[in-house]
């Protein structure tokens, strides 16, 4: 655990991406603290940089300058084997699409997470039982993901990224896929299992209608963040 | 990973049976048409194979293989009779005749003349009387399989089946009355021609009058004696070619495979089917990575090495590989167990194996190379753009 309570925390940090005329600036020196046992909202219009300082912050994808240190971690100075590694070990995701490999069962899904650091398959698929039963799924074990509503298999996901307790865990537009019910339905899921003294949540969002379920809400634009603004949590 | 692997490839039904059957049909083209080849070019030299008895064959320095007949003078077969370590030597005469068959229509035959005293050179297996059977007036054998197809005679009814050519039954091969005192059953010669034995004078007189007629020489080595020596001895001494069995067996495989078009005609065939399978596996194969790249850069976001993402499609391309292999080669082997008995050279040796398993190795790395480099090169900030 992080010793000052920051989970994430970036210094000027810059992206650009091609070159010459091609170029465009993503980020342009962004600055953000990311507190352990909080879910920050990252909201901006389309275009502004959101995803790629998710990505950036997720370890997979390489800033340009700047420093990002994530649990006391210095990104810049780790090796991409290192990243990655470190990625299985602390970094849960949380996808608008879900990316659920389709042709394996919920649990199989579920327990992917574990069989990357090594579990024996026996304790994976047990242990993502576990967590499919603590987001309300404990009745699909064994469907695919094609069986399952928009809203369930955002669930499966969030057991995905909940199953080997990584102490951050991105999401990409989790409910912007979903009805307003299923958004919000999705949102507790997350908040009552996801949000813990030691871990911390960031959600990249257009979506207003779940504001209200973040701690404090960054707003980005042309690659900075322009406002860090409290929000009361509804728990 | 790899259970997880291997799902992702099989729950797919579409793509990996499309997968499975571009190697199945790849492998079955490569292995068919080898085996045909082979059966072919072995049909090349089986004459050869049929007559175990000599060690040397002596012939005409200009022949280029078994059918390329160059007569000898008969007095050859005394000279190389005159060859220390020649146990014995005796003549046979080889050529293709015009035979009479019962309705008056005429069809080519191989006739094979047999050293009249020891009948050395005869057929391997005998169906109906015995090799001795001609030594009596007029005396042929013919082989079983033209007996039942081209000597045969034909139905006395429309639509009917024709009456194989029998013992008792007579032909007329150059005007000259030949009986069948017996049926015999050969090796398939690469010219599909009916097979007829007879002894070596009365082949003589069935054949056209002329000066030299004597086709072969064939030698046994004394006890003890190299036939690979002797047969370089005979060269020297009598100016004739002189070729161990094996020998002859490679100097006439080498000219049906320099001087004609049946390699090129079958390599052609095979590559087609190389071609084919790498094009429609590697095509499959690759758009069945390009649909699971989000799945794959997911995985690789969640911790995923490249070198276990590597080895799930190195599975992925083996379980195809080893499948299609399998089914193809076992289809061609059905092939030719159908095919068994029929005009169709089939012959499956295990080199076969090795080549379609070594052909269906390249199409598989080819196909995994593509998805491979695709997948390593993957960034996996992509899954949050798909």
């Amino acid at each position: 655990m992080s010793q000052n309570g920051t989970a994430v925390s970036l210094r000027g940090v810059t992206k650009a991406y091609g070159a010459g005329t091609s170029r465009v600036q993503a980020l342009r020196g962004v600055d953000l603290d990311v507190r352990l046992g909080e879910l920050l909202m990252l909201v901006g219009p389309s275009g502004c940089g959101k995803t790629t300082l998710i990505s950036v912050v997720a370890a997979i994808l390489d800033h340009d300058e700047g420093e990002i240190v994530v649990f006391d971690r210095d990104l810049k100075s780790m090796s991409p084997g290192e990243k990655t590694r470190f990625r299985g070990a602390n970094i849960g995701f949380v996808f608008q699409a879900y990316n659920l490999i389709p042709t394996i069962t919920v649990t199989e899904n579920v327990a992917i997470p574990l069989l990357i650091l090594g579990s024996r398959r026996a304790d994976a698929l047990a242990r993502a039982g576990e967590v499919l039963g603590t987001v309300g799924l404990g009745d699909k074990l064994e469907a695919l993901p094609a069986a399952l509503s928009g809203g369930q298999q955002q669930r499966v996901a969030i057991a995905r990224a909940l199953v080997n307790n990584p102490r951050l865990i991105v999401c990409d537009e989790p409910t912007s896929a979903l009805d307003h019910d299923t958004g919000r339905l999705v949102m507790e899921v997350l908040r009552k299992n996801a949000l813990s003294e030691d871990r911390a949540l960031i959600i990249v969002t257009h979506d207003n209608r779940i504001f209200n379920f973040a701690d404090r809400i960054a707003r980005m634009d042309d690659g900075r963040i322009i406002l860090v603004e409290p929000q009361v949590a509804t728990s | 990973m790899y259970r997880i692997a291997l799902k992702m490839l099989m729950g797919d039904r579409g793509k990996y049976l499309g997968l499975i059957m571009g190697l199945t049909f790849a492998a079955l083209l490569i292995t068919q048409q080898s085996s045909i080849f082979t059966g072919l070019m072995t049909r090349t030299y089986s004459f050869i194979n049929d007559l175990s008895q000599p060690d040397i064959w002596v012939m005409d320095p200009k022949v280029q293989f078994i059918d390329d007949v160059k007569p000898l003078q008969d007095t050859e077969l005394i000279r190389v009779r005159g060859i220390t370590g020649v146990e014995w030597a005796v003549p046979l005469y080889k050529g293709l005749l015009k035979a009479r068959l019962a309705d008056g229509n005429f069809q080519i035959v191989n006739l094979l003349g047999l050293d009249d005293a020891t009948l050395i050179g005869g057929p391997p297996v005998m169906v109906e009387g015995s090799l001795s059977d001609l030594r009596r007036q007029d005396a042929i054998i013919v082989n079983d399989v033209g007996a039942a197809t081209r000597l045969a005679k034909k139905p006395t009814e429309p639509g009917g089946k024709p009456t194989p050519l029998a013992v008792g039954d007579v032909l007329e091969i150059n005007d000259r009355r030949a009986v069948v005192v017996g049926i015999c059953r050969v090796s398939r010669t690469f010219q599909s021609q009916p097979v007829i034995y007879t002894t070596y004078n009365r082949a003589t007189t069935f054949a056209p009058r002329e000066r030299k007629l004597l086709s072969f020489v064939l030698v046994k080595a004394a006890d003890g004696v190299d036939p690979k020596g002797l047969a370089g001895r005979i060269a020297r001494g009598t100016g004739l070619a002189a070729y161990t069995a094996q020998e002859f067996k490679d100097l006439t495989f080498d000219y049906y495979m320099k001087s004609t078009g049946i390699p090129i005609n079958f390599g052609i065939a095979v590559m087609l089917g190389f071609l084919i399978g790498t094009a429609i596996a590697g095509q499959t194969f690759y758009n069945f990575t390009l649909e699971n790249l989000r799945y794959f850069g997911t995985l690789k976001a969640m911790g995923t090495t490249n070198a276990v993402l590597l080895r799930m499609i190195v599975l992925q391309a083996l379980v195809v590989g080893a499948l299609g292999y399998g089914l193809g080669i076992g289809a061609a082997a059905l092939f030719g167990y159908l095919m068994r008995g029929t005009e169709l050279s089939f012959r499956l040796v295990p080199e076969i194996l090795v080549l379609a398993g070594g052909a269906i190795a390249v199409i598989v790395t080819l196909s995994a190379l593509l998805s491979i480099r695709k997948v390593m090169k993957l960034e996996p900030a992509i899954v949050f753009k798909m």
